[in-house]
């Protein structure tokens, strides 16, 4: 251990939930993204379910709205270290969408990208089983642009690069193949209670 | 063959440069050398890291600080610093209120402390020397944007490069020594004798964005989320392309 001379940090309560190397944001919720932050307006907001699939298929705002609604309730964790406790986003679970679309057995991981050309690589088992979502809501408000809205995905158990903002599509994939952040030295898969920040982590 | 689809792609800017992998997974000692004031919030704190693997100006990199119970805090840095300056690193850092980090390197930073650093992280808002650059910061945005300009003037490159830079008065000013021709100051809340006071603005950019170099700018903007976003949309009605447009939001 590199003990640093002088530094006791914050007075701390040890949070359960909160991952190694994070710290509680409190009430701020940092806006990290490399690109402008477009205006997309609801009514151009589509999202697509495509690759290996036996029936790929767009949905547009309404289209979507009309599946059953599911919230998430809990934390998120970025990899620039802050945490965010007991958030609150509404939208559908990918599980809606992924049925419509019936997944080959073949699909093991998937691309998300979003309406900018961002990209990030997720197994697909990370996206089922209610642990995935594609949120329009936070906190019972529509989303924010900064903060990817009109929708976004929401995978709140990985690193928060992985839920993409302004969320276009998913392509269902045989192999895991990198994408923005992924390429640029990050980790292939961002499981923030094994620190997998960069790749080599 | 299944159908797929491919969205109309505006940003997709690819990363400048290669990432190593395992300089990036590394931590690695970083000797404090020398802390200089930059301003009455900000100081240069100068390291010396021996195996550090190099970096181009606008990386960033990882630093951890230990307390004696195995606590950590890490926070990401700009590098200072061109890259040429061997064996050592500088970061520049505001000390922001109630700051944990910035705090200790403000009030209990002193040469011969060490902490870990790893990187260099991020190719993405990288800058090889080899674009016309038109950089725009604020705060300690400017972090990033004055390693291109110190790579610039030390390998007397001469590929246009301008910077835009934002203070909130002349005494908050980082480097402000150190700019040359190639450097406008913005003042937002007090300016020397004759000039204006103001948040950045379309008619600080209109005359760089007129002189636009073959090939077009390569804009770089760093700083704040609410001042990126300014900086980004001004730039953006302008009409300087998305895809031509990076961004590092310090949070
Ligand atoms: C890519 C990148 C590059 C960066 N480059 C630079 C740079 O070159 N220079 C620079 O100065 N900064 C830079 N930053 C910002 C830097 O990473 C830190 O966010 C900054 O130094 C603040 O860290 P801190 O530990 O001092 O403050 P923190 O402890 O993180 O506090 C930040 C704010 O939250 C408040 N706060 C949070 N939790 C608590 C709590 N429990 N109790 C009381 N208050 C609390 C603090 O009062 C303060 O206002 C960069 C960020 C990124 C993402």
């Amino acid at each position: 251990m590199n003990v640093t001379r002088g530094f006791t940090g914050r007075p701390r309560v040890h949070h359960p939930g909160l991952p190694p190397g994070q710290y509680d944001a409190g009430d701020d919720w940092p806006v990290l993204s490399a690109e402008v932050t477009p205006d997309l307006a609801p009514a151009d907001w589509t999202f697509r379910v495509d690759g290996l699939v036996g029936a790929p298929r767009t949905w547009d705002w309404d289209e979507a709205h009309a599946l059953p609604g599911s919230a998430y309730e809990g934390d998120i964790h970025c990899v620039t270290s802050w945490s965010k406790f007991g958030v609150r986003f509404g939208g559908v679970s990918l599980d809606a969408f992924l049925a419509a679309v019936r997944p080959d057995a073949s699909a093991t991981h998937a691309v998300a990208y979003s309406h900018t050309g961002y990209t990030t690589n997720l197994p697909l088992s990370d996206l089922t089983g209610g642990r995935a979502w594609i949120a329009w809501e936070y906190d019972g408000k529509p989303l924010a642009a900064e903060h990817g809205g009109p929708a976004r995905l929401l995978v709140p158990h990985l690193y928060f690069w992985k839920s993409a903002k302004w969320i276009a599509g998913l392509r269902l994939l045989d192999h895991d193949e990198p994408g923005f952040w992924e390429q640029n030295g990050y980790h292939a898969r961002g499981n923030p209670w094994e620190e997998q920040r960069y790749a080599g982590d | 063959m299944t159908e797929t689809f491919t969205p109309p792609t505006r940003f997709a800017v690819p990363g400048r440069i290669a990432v190593s992998n395992r300089a990036a997974a590394l931590w690695q000692t970083a000797t404090l050398t020398e802390i200089r004031r930059e301003t009455p919030q900000a100081a240069t704190f100068r390291f010396a890291v021996p195996a550090w693997a190099g970096h181009l100006p606008g990386q960033h990199l990882m630093l951890r600080l230990t307390a004696d119970d195995g606590y950590t805090a890490q926070r990401h840095y700009s590098i200072a610093s061109a890259p040429d300056d061997d064996g050592h690193v500088e970061l520049t850092l505001d000390h922001v209120d109630g700051g944990e980090v910035s705090g200790w390197f403000h009030t209990r930073a002193e040469p011969g402390d060490e902490v870990q650093v790893r990187g260099p992280l991020s190719g993405f808002f990288a800058w090889p020397g080899d674009r016309p650059a038109l950089l725009i910061g604020a705060g300690s945005g400017v972090v990033p944007l004055m390693s291109m300009v110190r790579h610039h003037r030390a390998r007397g490159l001469d590929v246009p490069l301008r910077l835009l830079v934002s203070a909130r008065g002349p005494e908050e000013l980082i480097y402000a020594r150190e700019y040359g021709a190639e450097t406008t100051p913005v003042f937002t809340r007090s300016a020397p004798e004759g000039v204006p006071v103001g948040r950045l603005a379309a008619c600080h950019l209109a005359p760089l964005l007129a002189e636009e170099p073959a090939g077009g700018w390569e804009a770089y903007v760093c700083g704040s989320n609410a001042f990126a976003e300014h900086a980004s949309r001004l730039l953006v009605q302008a009409g300087q392309p998305v895809d031509r447009i990076r961004i590092e939001r310090f949070g």
